[in-house]
């Protein structure tokens, strides 16, 4: 048996209590770590997280793992740099290998009007502290060899933005670190358990009605991935959201030797080497809103065309696996974090494409805002009340893939 | 396979050729036109089920139309042209 699975039967799993301070819809990258840092930073922890399904088995178990905060507007550099930051320091934290690992992320540039934009962004991001330099051909050469500059003729590598702290974690091992370091606390974790609709008091969310029977709850949050539309419908809110697929592969093994994350935004796509030694791959969003899980042929041949005119030694490699989750996305491409207007209820939805990278960061400002009941100041942007104050926070150009 | 659309003038094709339109209406509780602008350019249904939407066929006959499509599945209900 393996240290994983001995750890997690360690765990006592109990019924739902009658009531909580704190109930979390969705036991996801960021459900958990709201109830993780409830319980590490602010001593609450009558908190009750319900999972229609299993821990981490939503967009925290499909996304591609990219930890990076080099982002296009100081509100968001700001907020990935501290959840950057907070990751690094998870593994001591939480005394649990998350195979955390920084290798640098390349984001290419095959014109001069792309590399005028990667230069901009260096200088965005080092000015609000997330560290990225524009660096020419012969550095991007020494970075990853097994680059095509010429882009197989067509798209050739005049220059990338280089953010050396751009890293990867294990998706399953970040959700199970937080699910175990909340619950140890006296956080209950719920799975197989889906909330059906949500108990109300007045114009007031007073709790969630589960699977498992009625549940009272001081403060109800959405952590919800995919369906959170439907949930906060139950709350008489509308939300700028629609729910797209997001799809995803990796190949068979190939030689542990591709270090960095090569992105590009005029190819769409980007690929990194899981710790197995797989190439995954992904790119943008299916066209249509869609809920479905499925995945199809079309995606695989449209990336592979894109992505061998930069890596073509991967015309030798056979696609392995492939998935699909689906992605809530905002009309400005951030997120949507914190107070709804509907007293009782908060929402942290809008993950889009750029989940995971968020999850401590997230989990940490949402657990801080029910603790204190004071808006942190780095979300204060990305409130839901943004769209009727004309203040959308647009960053399409940093957050469209990864 | 991937998705196919069903147009009225082409037939079945790839999704990739066509543009996706939403058919967006502010729900009729709604009457304040503040609010109502307000939904209109932001908020989505966001259905999880049978929605009724327009695609443009724009690499092809480059026309609008309507298909009913089950967003579960993504498999379309019906088409017709408008």
């Amino acid at each position: 048996m393996n240290e994983f699975v001995e750890r997690q039967m360690k765990l006592t799993w109990r019924p739902p209590k009658k009531s909580y301070d704190v109930a979390i819809v969705g036991a996801g990258g960021h459900g958990l770590a709201t109830a993780y840092y409830l319980a590490t930073r602010h001593g609450i922890t009558n908190v009750g997280v319900f999972e229609r399904g299993y821990i981490g088995g939503g967009n925290s178990g499909r996304n591609t793992t990219i930890i990076r905060a080099n982002y296009g507007i100081p509100a968001a550099v700001r907020f990935y740099q501290r959840s950057l930051d907070l990751y690094r320091g998870l593994e001591e934290e939480t005394g649990r290998w998350l195979m955390h690992q920084a290798r640098g992320l390349l984001w290419m540039a095959h014109s001069e009007a792309a590399a005028r934009a990667e230069r901009m962004r260096a200088k965005l991001n080092t000015e609000f502290g997330a560290e990225t330099e524009f660096v020419g051909p012969r550095r991007i050469r020494e970075l990853c060899p097994q680059l095509d500059m010429t882009g197989g003729g067509r798209w050739p590598v005049l220059g990338a933005s280089y953010h050396p702290q751009g890293a990867t974690a294990r998706h399953d091992r970040v959700v199970w670190a937080l699910a175990e370091g909340a619950m140890e606390r006296g956080a209950r974790v719920h799975q197989n358990t889906p909330v059906t609709g949500l108990l109300l008091d007045g114009d007031r969310v007073a709790g969630v009605r589960t699977a498992a029977g009625d549940v009272a709850a001081g403060a109800v949050v959405s952590a919800v991935g995919g369906h959170v539309s439907r949930l906060a419908a139950m709350a008489g809110l509308r939300l700028p959201i629609r729910t797209h697929r997001l799809q995803a592969f990796v190949t068979n093994h190939y030689r542990r030797q591709f270090e960095p994350i090569v992105a590009s935004s005029e190819l769409f796509f980007y690929a990194s080497q899981t710790a197995r030694g797989e190439m995954l791959l992904g790119a943008e969003i299916d066209p249509q809103p869609s809920f479905s899980y499925r995945s199809s042929h079309d995606f695989v041949q449209q990336v592979c065309r894109r992505a061998l005119c930069l890596l073509p030694f991967m015309a030798n490699l056979r696609v392995l696996r492939q998935w699909t989750g689906v992605c809530d996305m905002s009309p400005d491409y951030s997120p949507i974090m914190g107070r709804t207007g509907v007293p009782g209820f908060y929402v942290t939805t809008g993950w889009g494409t750029w989940g995971f990278k968020a999850i401590p960061a997230g989990g940490e400002q949402m657990a801080e805002l029910i603790a204190t009941g004071e808006t942190p100041e780095p979300i204060a942007p990305f409130g839901l009340d943004r769209f009727a104050r004309d203040r959308t926070m647009a960053d399409r150009g940093s957050a469209g893939t990864h | 396979m991937s998705l196919r659309i069903p147009c009225p003038n082409c037939g079945a094709r790839p999704v990739h050729e066509f543009v996706h339109g939403e058919i967006r209406r502010a729900p009729e509780h709604l009457t304040d036109p503040e609010e109502r602008d307000l939904d209109l350019a932001f908020m989505h249904d966001n259905v999880e089920g049978v929605v009724a939407e327009r695609w443009f066929h724009a690499q092809g006959c480059r026309r609008w139309f309507e298909i009913r499509r089950d967003t579960r599945t993504d498999r379309i209900v019906e088409a017709e042209e408008s």
